[in-house]
C-alpha cells in the first residue's frame, strides 16, 4: 500500500463530551475507492467518528489527516477541506426554504464560483442519475423520504467531492424507499468514489464494503473484509453483534 | 344648555378652536416619526446583538477560548447579555430621562434622545425574539450547510436566517406594536407627541372625554394598521411556505 493511495489517516482519535469518553483512541487509513463501513451497536461511537472526519465534532486529542493535510490544525480553512467532503445525514437535512435544484447548486455557485448555467447543468445531470430531474423545481416537503434522500446525496456530490460521509443514510426511511437510497450508493461505489457509510444495513456492507470496521466502546474492535469479517469474526463482542443483526 | 349643545360644545373646544385637530396632527406625527426611527435602531441593533448572543451559543458555550477571537466574543457576549438585562430589568421612561436629563444634559436634545433610548429598548427585546428564532432551526441546517463548506457567516446569511425570519415575524411585529404605544411617555422630555397634545388640550379646556378617547382611537387605529398588514405579510410568507 503505497501512502499517496491514502485518502484519509486517523491518528489516535479522542472525544469527549464532557466527561462522557465517547471515542477512546480510533486508527483507521482509508485509501481512494475504499468502500469502509461503520457497524456497532446504538450508543458505540459510530456517528461521533464519522463528524470528526469533516470536523463537525471537533476531536478532543489526536489527528486526521485529509489528503496529506492535518485538518484538526487550528491555522488551516476547514470550509475548503470540508468541500471536498461531502456528507449524508440521517434526517436529509435539505433546505426546506428552496427547491431541489437550489439545494444542489447554492453550493457549488457560491463556494466553487461555478456561473449559474453550468452550476444548473450539472445539477439536472446529477438529478437524472438519481431518476429525479422532474422535481428539480419542487421543494422539499413535496418529496417522499427516499427522494430527499437521493437528493441529499446528489446536492453533496454536487461540490465533486473526494470522499462522501453517510451516516445512517436509510434509517429514517419507510422500508420499502430503503432500497432507492441503496441503489444509488451502490452505483456510487461503482463508479470509484470513496466513501465512509456508518449503516445496520448488513446486505450493503457485504456487497459494496471493502473494509468492515467494528466499533464498540469507542474503540475499533475488528476490521477486516467483509468476506473474512462476516465468516470468521474472531472477537466475542462481534459473534455477538453479528448474531443480533444478521 | 341642553345635551346635544354641550356635546357640539366639547368638540369644538377639543377640535376646532386654537386649531387643535391641527396640534394633533403633528402630535401623532412626532409619535410615528420616533416610532419609526426607534423602531430602525432596535432592528439593527437588536440583530447584532442576536448574532453576537448566538454565534456564542452554537461556538463556545461550554468550551473553552482557543483562538484570540474566542476571546473577543466571549467578551461581547458578556456585554450583550449586560445589556440586555439592564434595559430589560428597567422602565423604559427612566432610561428615556436618563438619556435626556443626562447624557443629552447640555444640549437637551429631546427628540434625539427618544430615538435613541427607544431605539436602544427595542433593541433588547428584538434581540431576543431574533436570538430565539436562530436557535429554534434545527441543528442539522448548520451541518449541512457547513458539511457542504459553508462558513459560519454564509450559512447564517443563506440558510439560517432565512429560515428563522419566518418564525419571528409574528413577535417581531408585535414588538413594534409594544413599541408605538410606549413612545407615549415621550412627554417627559418635553416632546409633544400625540398623547402630550391630547393632555395639553385636556388641562386648556377641562373637556377630558374627547382629547383622550380621541387620542386613544389613535392609537387603536395604528395598531390596528400595523396588525393588518403584519398578517397579510405573514400570510404572504406562509403561502411561499414549504
Ligand atoms: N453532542 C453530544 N453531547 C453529549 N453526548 C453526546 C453528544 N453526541 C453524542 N453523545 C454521546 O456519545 C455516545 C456515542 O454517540 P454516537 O451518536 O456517536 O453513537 P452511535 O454509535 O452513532 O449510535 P446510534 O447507532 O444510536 O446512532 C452516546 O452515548 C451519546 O449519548
Ligand atoms: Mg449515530
Amino acid at each position: 500500500m503505497t501512502t499517496d493511495n491514502v485518502l484519509i489517516k486517523v491518528d489516535n482519535l479522542c472525544k469527549s463530551f464532557g466527561d462522557t469518553e465517547v471515542l477512546k483512541g480510533i486508527n483507521a487509513e482509508i485509501d481512494k475507492g475504499d468502500v469502509m463501513v461503520v457497524i456497532g451497536a446504538s450508543g458505540s461511537g459510530k456517528s461521533t467518528f464519522l463528524r470528526c472526519l469533516n470536523l463537525l465534532e471537533e476531536p478532543t486529542s489526536g489527528s486526521i489527516y485529509f489528503e496529506g493535510v492535518d485538518i484538526t490544525d487550528f491555522s488551516i480553512d476547514i470550509n475548503i477541506h470540508r468541500q471536498k467532503m461531502g456528507m449524508v445525514f440521517q434526517q436529509f437535512n435539505l433546505f426546506p426554504h428552496m427547491t431541489v435544484l437550489r439545494n444542489l447548486t447554492l453550493g457549488p455557485m457560491k463556494l466553487l464560483k461555478q456561473t449559474k448555467e453550468e452550476a444548473e447543468a450539472n445539477a439536472m445531470r446529477l438529478l437524472d442519475r438519481v431518476g429525479l430531474a422532474d422535481r428539480a423545481n419542487a421543494y422539499p416537503s413535496q418529496l417522499s423520504g427516499g427522494q430527499k434522500q437521493r437528493i441529499a446525496i446528489v446536492r453533496a456530490l454536487a461540490m465533486n467531492p473526494d470522499v462522501m460521509l453517510f451516516d445512517e443514510p436509510t434509517s429514517a426511511l419507510d422500508p420499502e424507499m430503503v432500497g432507492e437510497v441503496l441503489e444509488v450508493m451502490k452505483q456510487l461505489a461503482r463508479d470509484g468514489m470513496t466513501m465512509v457509510v456508518v449503516t445496520h444495513e448488513m446486505g450493503f456492507a457485504r456487497e459494496v464494503g471493502t473494509d468492515i470496521v467494528f466499533v464498540d466502546e469507542g474503540v475499533i474492535v475488528e476490521q477486516g473484509p467483509p468476506s473474512e469479517f462476516f465468516e470468521n469474526p474472531k472477537s466475542p463482542r462481534l459473534r455477538e453483534f453479528l448474531s443480533k443483526v444478521l | 344648555m341642553d345635551f346635544f349643545e354641550s356635546i357640539a360644545q366639547s368638540f369644538t373646544k377639543t377640535f376646532i378652536t386654537d386649531d387643535r385637530w391641527l396640534q394633533l396632527l403633528s402630535g401623532l406625527g412626532v409619535t410615528v416619526l420616533i416610532t419609526l426611527v426607534a423602531a430602525a435602531i432596535g432592528i439593527v441593533l437588536g440583530f447584532l446583538i442576536a448574532m453576537v448572543r448566538s454565534t456564542y451559543d452554537m461556538q463556545l458555550q461550554g468550551r473553552k477560548c482557543m483562538k484570540p477571537s474566542d476571546y473577543v466574543l466571549k467578551v461581547l457576549n458578556f456585554i450583550c447579555n449586560f445589556y440586555i438585562t439592564v434595559i430589560r430589568g428597567t422602565p423604559v421612561v427612566i432610561q428615556l430621562m436618563i438619556m435626556y436629563f443626562i447624557v443629552f444634559a447640555s444640549s437637551r436634545e429631546g427628540i434625539v434622545a427618544a430615538f435613541l433610548s427607544f431605539g436602544m429598548n427595542s433593541a433588547a427585546y428584538v434581540a431576543e425574539i431574533v436570538r430565539s428564532g436562530i436557535m429554534s432551526i434545527d441543528k442539522g441546517q448548520f451541518e449541512a450547510s457547513r458539511s457542504i463548506g459553508f462558513n459560519y457567516r454564509d450559512t447564517m446569511l443563506y440558510i439560517i436566517i432565512p429560515q428563522a425570519f419566518k418564525n419571528i415575524l409574528p413577535a417581531l411585529g408585535n414588538e413594534f406594536i409594544v413599541l408605538v404605544k410606549e413612545t407615549s411617555v415621550a412627554g417627559y422630555v418635553a416632546l409633544q407627541d400625540l398623547t402630550y397634545v391630547g393632555n395639553m388640550i385636556r388641562s386648556r379646556t377641562y373637556e377630558a372625554f374627547f382629547p383622550l378617547i380621541t387620542v386613544a382611537l389613535i392609537y387603536l387605529i395604528i395598531v390596528l394598521i400595523l396588525s393588518f398588514l403584519l398578517k397579510k405579510l405573514e400570510r404572504r410568507l406562509r403561502n411561499s411556505d414549504h
